[in-house]
């Protein structure tokens, strides 16, 4: 029975966008149902196809190749990220050096963090390359860590749960320490949490989404410039 | 050949509806990817294609070579579906459960505790200047 289910699905090129809208759908509706932050659409969406996937022992290669689809519109998708960001362009012009200078301690913490990591638990120089850049997108994070000695693949994974934390936390932590300025509030979700965060300061608002967009970038291009210089502190 | 008539046509200033339809709209933000690709074949920085592509539409935007309503309604579009765009990607984890088992401890801090204080240094920073230029302005109009 499973071999035939298998068999049919490895050649069936709908089911796996079908599978992904239809466990990021069940997710919001859960989401607007209980109207609780940690249950979020992108987290329980994720988990029901993991369930899914696990429970009918299909490959998560297969499931992959099924929903290329949506894994390609990311690329558009990063880059439709400059439309909000034009549209805040004078606010970001008059708050450059703000915006700058936040992002720039966000990506130091980033870096520093996961040096005293390191140094407290003891980790290897190979463990440490694959945490250093997790706070960055997938894109420049995996790339850094490879280039660096780390494990590229665990890198991605790390990252995609550090943006699915941001993601949960960013109104609770905006509260809790008093971050309340939308500029601020997207300066902190970008650098900290990439562009799974970004998806939520996009709902909190204009300016907390083109913030948050912009600091992807910045803070991308920060630690990718970073990361070999900090690499060095661990043998 | 075909390829650059297309992007010619797609940027042309020709008035008309069809121009600024879903179809081109789309076709256009994706020739920006391309553009990103190129640039991250060409260039030996660390950037990708996406971070490339972004800030090129950024400023084809700002000197008005593309105009907002060519691209707009996609673009919103794609970023407001982002979060379902993770799922296939965040999936992947359950491939990798054992290689995170053997460093659990510095994952969870990681992931956790440090994006928190990361949010906080980078958000706190950001609102102490933004306030201060903000309290200046009031001040001179005093």
């Amino acid at each position: 029975m499973t071999d035939l289910l298998q068999g049919f699905l490895s050649g069936s090129a709908a089911w796996g966008v079908l599978l992904t809208l239809a466990a990021f759908a069940l997710g919001t509706l859960l989401n607007k149902a209980t109207g609780k932050a940690i249950f979020n659409p992108l987290l329980l969406g994720s988990i029901f196809v993991i369930i899914l996937l696990s429970v009918l022992n299909i490959p998560y290669a297969d499931y992959k190749a099924s929903a290329a689809p949506v894994n390609y519109l990311l690329l558009p998708a990063t880059i439709s990220l400059a439309i909000p960001l034009y549209e805040k362009w004078d606010l970001l012009k008059e708050n450059a050096a703000a915006i700058i200078a936040g992002i720039s301690v966000g990506t130091l913490v980033s870096l520093g963090s996961a040096l005293a990591l390191a140094l407290a638990l003891d980790l290897t120089r190979e463990q440490y390359a694959t945490l250093l850049p997790k706070s960055v997108t997938t894109a420049i994070s995996m790339d850094v860590a490879a280039e660096l000695g780390g494990i590229a693949a665990l890198t991605g994974a790390i990252v995609i749960l550090t943006g699915i934390a941001g993601n949960l936390l960013a109104e609770v932590v905006c509260k809790i320490f008093h971050i309340t300025d939308p500029i601020a509030k997207g300066v902190g979700i970008g650098t900290s949490a990439h562009a799974v965060g970004t998806s939520k300061a996009l709902q909190m608002g204009e300016v907390e989404g083109a913030m948050s967009g912009l600091s992807i970038a910045v803070a991308g291009v920060l630690t990718a410039v970073l990361c070999p210089f900090f690499v060095g502190f661990i043998q | 050949m075909t390829c650059i008539l297309f992007c010619i046509f797609l940027f042309s200033r020709a008035k008309g509806g069809i121009l600024t339809n879903y179809l081109f709209q789309f076709a256009r933000i994706l020739a920006f990817c391309f553009l990103g690709e190129i640039c991250h074949a060409v260039l030996p920085l660390p950037i990708p294609a996406s971070i490339y592509g972004l800030l090129l539409l950024l400023a084809a935007l700002r000197f008005g070579i593309v105009k907002l309503e060519q691209v707009k309604e996609v673009g919103l579009f794609l970023t407001g579906i982002f979060p379902l765009l993770f799922v296939p990607a965040a999936a992947g984890v359950m491939e990798l459960w054992a290689e995170m088992g053997e460093m659990l401890l510095p994952i969870v801090i990681a992931i956790i505790p440090v994006t928190v204080l990361v949010l906080v240094s980078a958000g706190r920073t950001t609102q102490a200047l933004t306030s201060r230029r903000a309290a200046k302005k009031e001040a001179e109009h005093d």
